[in-house]
């Protein structure tokens, strides 16, 4: 009945029981907190089963912090074990625990918070940019959230039942084949990526569409706002790079459980393929992250220099460059497999033309800010730290794509330095400043500007002294992922990146009190106009928050940057407009269903519940037939309804 | 005067960072910046010449960002072109001169990866010598078929003299990574890669394998030791009298998993142990 899932699984050692209890006493405390709140029907109702891009953007935002909080006290694990197990001391933590630790960190970090921001941020912004009622596929939208959410789930769950996988966010067969791992870790794992991957690509399929039919009248491709083009390309990116990961894995899981023998060493298996295929969904997905975050860059800067956008052809070229690019560059993940001398060199040197567009993008903000009227509030800080780390981590990357360098440094703490430094130097830092900027878009007030610069200069000191001695140690031989070390030289610099640790989390503590002050504050910086910024593209031109309509009128836009030249036109357009009635998706709880049935599906072949693996599947494929079957999944919002509440938010 | 006390301390904070990182370096050693052999010389010259010439790029960028954030910030009332948004010359320039130092360092890369393919064989007139690799669970297996000897965890070589590493895996996949000679390469199950080492000087180096390989993988250090000829020779003569015989058998014994392994020396008693681990990942079935 249980099949693989005894008592054993509920055994851990005490620090493993800390961190499971302390997850059920979380998840008891919000269930606590929203009964007594009397909110359950409220969140069902306004929340669960929203259809509102808005609103699933606030979600995927709300569960990726919690995922950071997750995140991060992994990599605090992580160091204060490096900190520690030196020599003699083997630390606190086992070896399998410590692989445990940098795996779930690794996958909570990428596909749980980056994409989740990620998702959010496009979410919340894209439609009100483009000047849309709503995404193409608004109940698709709903299911993406909730594949995305169930799959962060086996990543949660595995702390209180099982174990999660040790084998790294990469999972390299043939570790992860049944051979060396037939526990249930790799399954956990394998599930997360597989579940969560399914929702990205229906979401990249959902905002190809929304970016190509959805566009209000006037907004030609090369009109849209740059946030949307680093958004199409994108999404493209996901459409092209997710199915080879949900393929990759998929083999990996027929392999595990019914010994296809495609992965393993064994049988006339190639282990060194899926590593192929891992990066030929993995490096276009850097790509994934970064461009969004370029996007934003893009938005920010124009706006707080007061001026246009310097270069937007070569800005939208580049990111077709990059996005192109992007697919031909995999194997420089892997120089050392040894695949010779003329693929290292050519690869080696496409990973290297990747920075010219990237180096033109860098060079065309800079020059937006010439001669601009810079106000350096706090997404501005976020883009100027952007710009420094960045720049150091392009710097690594460049030499790392050398394949004789590459020898060198390859999976040394080097490497790690090299990609956080582009992580959070670029993608972590972008989505912050996005975040800053668009708060008062859907909360209606502005964030605290002290706290969040307190916030940015623990963030960039924080990460100088987490990472630039990593970057050291790698050079002096230090690999990835050691629990323990022999060379007692290394220590003092691991100490001084667990302080960098300590600095970042004492800025993360800085943007959870942001929170709470803005919302203490928020009657003093209210966004009363919905535009707090002198903003220049269409999502300013409506209220904040914005009506869930998002649009009364639907805009007309002549040219780029479309609110700054509406509201400098001299031509003053305020003829009054009838309303007319909005056609708007209804609410449903189906995407929610699928989601929840698509983690008991997971969850059941994770632990080779057979019956459970059945029912989910058939109560999945009845949601979808049901919901095919809903008469009338949309409705109009009557003119005067329109009426009332534009009349509310402009009186 | 606050404000000149406020980035007083700024420069002076940095500077003693600057103080303390160039102290620490100057007291250890920095494997990759300070190499032993010919393989990882190169290797050294390459990073730094990448570097310098990637800075012709980096430096104008940081001097940029700063400078105009500072000029044009709305305090200071500089000049103000709000649609000032494009000008030929300067988008050339910077499309132009990054693809000049890519071109530039793509020409490096591709006579760096032919000169310093690890798979190309070093002559310098010496007669090399061959060492075979094995990864283990979690430990490194070293076969000397030409002296009949075998190792755990332990490697010597006479310096000055090219060795020829054959490289595999009995277990999931390593890399195989000595930092002072040069640069590593992946030990995979039933595939035999090949790596080119030299050592210049006399000197015991740390290896170690760099990736993950399962519970006991932090254990996977070795020492690699360059010796002259004559004490290669003597230690040669050593290990051939050791009692443990390494033969089938007790290769099965010693494949188990086990962590932290110590040094062990072997008489070589299965001479094509090497291509019998290779092989057996090619047979039907196997074990």
């Amino acid at each position: 009945m249980l099949g693989r899932l005894t008592l054993e699984a509920f055994k851990h050692d005490w620090i493993e029981y800390l961190a499971g209890i302390s997850m059920v006493l979380g998840g008891l405390f919000i269930v606590i907190l929203i009964t007594y709140l009397g909110r359950w029907k409220w969140l069902w109702k306004e929340w669960i089963t929203s259809v509102d891009h808005k609103k699933i953007g606030i979600m995927y935002l709300i569960y990726s912090f919690l995922m950071l909080a997750k995140g991060l006290v992994d990599a605090a694990m992580m160091r204060a074990q490096q900190a520690v197990a030196v020599g003699e001391s083997m630390g606190y933590l086992t070896s399998e625990h410590y692989q445990q630790i940098f795996t779930a960190h690794g996958v909570t970090m990428i596909f749980f918070v980056a994409m989740g921001v990620m998702f959010g941020l496009i979410n919340l912004i894209l439609p009100l940019q483009i000047g849309a009622r709503d995404v193409a596929f608004p109940f698709l939208n709903n299911l993406s959230f909730w594949f995305f959410a169930s799959g962060g789930m086996f990543v949660i769950v595995s702390l209180v039942i099982g174990v999660y996988s040790g084998a790294g966010w990469s999972g390299y067969t043939p570790l992860s084949g049944i051979k060396y791992n037939p526990g249930v870790g790799v399954d956990y794992w394998l599930w997360s990526i597989q579940i969560s991957g399914v929702g990205t690509l229906l979401s990249g399929i959902n905002f190809i569409v929304t970016i190509l039919k959805m566009r209000c009248p006037g907004m030609t491709l090369m009109k849209m706002p740059i946030f949307v083009w680093a958004t199409f390309v994108t999404m493209i990116l996901v459409v092209f790079a997710f199915p080879i990961l949900n393929a990759a894995t998929a083999m990996l899981f027929t392999d595990r459980l019914f010994d296809t023998h495609i992965f393993t060493a064994e049988y006339g298996g190639n282990p060194m393929m899926y590593i192929n295929l891992f990066w030929a969904w993995g490096h276009p997905e850097v790509y994934i992250l970064i461009l969004p975050a370029f996007g934003i860059f893009s938005e920010i800067v124009p706006v707080f220099s007061h001026k246009k956008l310097f270069g937007y052809t070569s800005m939208v070229w580049a990111l077709v460059a990059i996005a192109f690019l992007s697919f031909i560059v995999w194997l420089h993940h892997f120089f050392t497999m040894g695949a010779g001398p003329n693929v290292n060199a050519f690869f080696g040197i496409m990973t290297m033309v990747i920075a010219v567009p990237t180096g033109v993008k860098i060079f065309n903000w800079i020059f937006t800010m010439f001669r601009g009227h810079l106000e350096l509030k706090t997404p501005m800080y976020w883009f100027l730290g952007f710009i420094f780390l960045f720049t150091i981590g392009g710097l690594s990357g460049v030499l790392m794509s050398i394949p004789a360098a590459d020898f060198q440094v390859h999976n040394s703490l080097f490497l790690i330095a090299h990609f956080h430094n582009v992580i959070i130097g670029g993608v972590v830092f972008g989505f912050f400043a996005g975040y800053t900027y668009w708060f008062p878009k859907f909360t209606g007030f502005k964030l605290n500007e002290t706290l969040g610069k307190y916030a940015f200069w623990c963030w960039v000191i924080g990460f100088l002294l987490a990472f630039m001695p990593l970057y050291l140690l790698g050079f002096m031989g230090a690999s990835r992922r050691l629990d323990h070390y022999d060379v007692a030289e290394w220590q003092p610099l691991f100490l001084v990146a667990g302080v960098g640790t300590l600095v970042i989390l004492a800025g993360v503590g800085f943007q959870v009190l942001q929170v709470l002050v803005s919302i203490k504050q928020r009657k003093e910086n209210r966004d009363t106009n919905g535009d707090p910024w002198n903003g220049r593209t269409l999502e300013w031109s409506t209220a904040s928050p914005p009506p869930f309509y998002n649009f009364a009128f639907v805009p007309e836009v002549h040219e780029r940057d479309a609110f700054w030249v509406m509201k400098h036109s001299k031509i003053k357009e305020k003829a009054i407009r009838k309303y007319e009635d909005i056609h708007m998706p209804k609410n449903t709880a189906m995407g929610f269903y699928i989601g929840f049935f698509s983690f008991l599906f997971g969850f059941g072949v994770i632990w080779a519940m057979y019956w459970l693996v059945a029912l989910s599947f058939i109560a999945m494929i009845a949601c979808v037939i049901l919901h095919l079957y809903q008469k009338h999944p949309d409705y109009h919002v009557p003119a005067d309804e329109v009426k009332m509440i534009e009349r509310k938010q402009n009186p | 005067m606050k404000k000149t006390f406020k980035i007083a301390f700024i420069i002076l904070l940095c500077l003693g960072t600057i103080a303390i990182s160039a102290l620490y370096i100057s007291q250890h050693t920095i494997d990759v910046l300070d190499p032993q052999g010919m393989i990882g010389q190169k290797e050294k010259e390459l990073i730094i010449t990448a570097s310098l010439l990637m800075l012709i790029v980096v430096i104008p960028v940081f001097a940029l960002t700063w400078f105009f954030a500072w000029k044009y910030r709305a305090s200071r009332e500089a000049r103000h072109d709000p649609d000032w948004e494009h000008n030929y010359i300067a988008e050339y320039c910077w499309w132009g001169v990054p693809i000049i130092i890519i071109v530039i360092l793509g020409i490096a890369t591709w006579k760096s990866s032919h000169e310093l393919n690890p798979f190309k064989p070093i002559e310098n007139g010496v007669k090399p010598i061959t060492i075979q690799v094995v990864s283990l669970d979690w430990k490194w297996l070293f076969i000397y078929p030409e002296q009949g000897i075998a190792s755990i965890n332990f490697l010597q070589f006479p310096e000055k003299t090219p060795i020829n590493f054959a490289i595999t895996s009995d277990a999931p996949m390593n890399s195989f990574w000595i930092p002072k000679l040069g640069g590593q390469i992946y030990a995979m199950p039933g595939m035999r890669s090949k790596l080119h080492l030299i050592a210049n000087e006399t000197g015991s180096f740390r290896g170690s394998s760099t990736n993950i390989s399962g519970k006991g993988f932090a254990g996977m250090v070795f020492t690699a030791k360059s010796s002259t000829q004559e004490e290669f020779n003597q230690w040669v003569a050593l290990v051939k009298q050791s009692p443990k015989q390494l033969t089938m058998q007790e290769y099965q014994n010693l494949a188990k998993q086990s962590e932290n392994n110590p040094v062990e020396f072997f008489q070589l008693q299965q001479s094509d142990l090497f291509d019998r681990i290779l092989m057996k990942y090619m047979m039907p079935s196997h074990e």
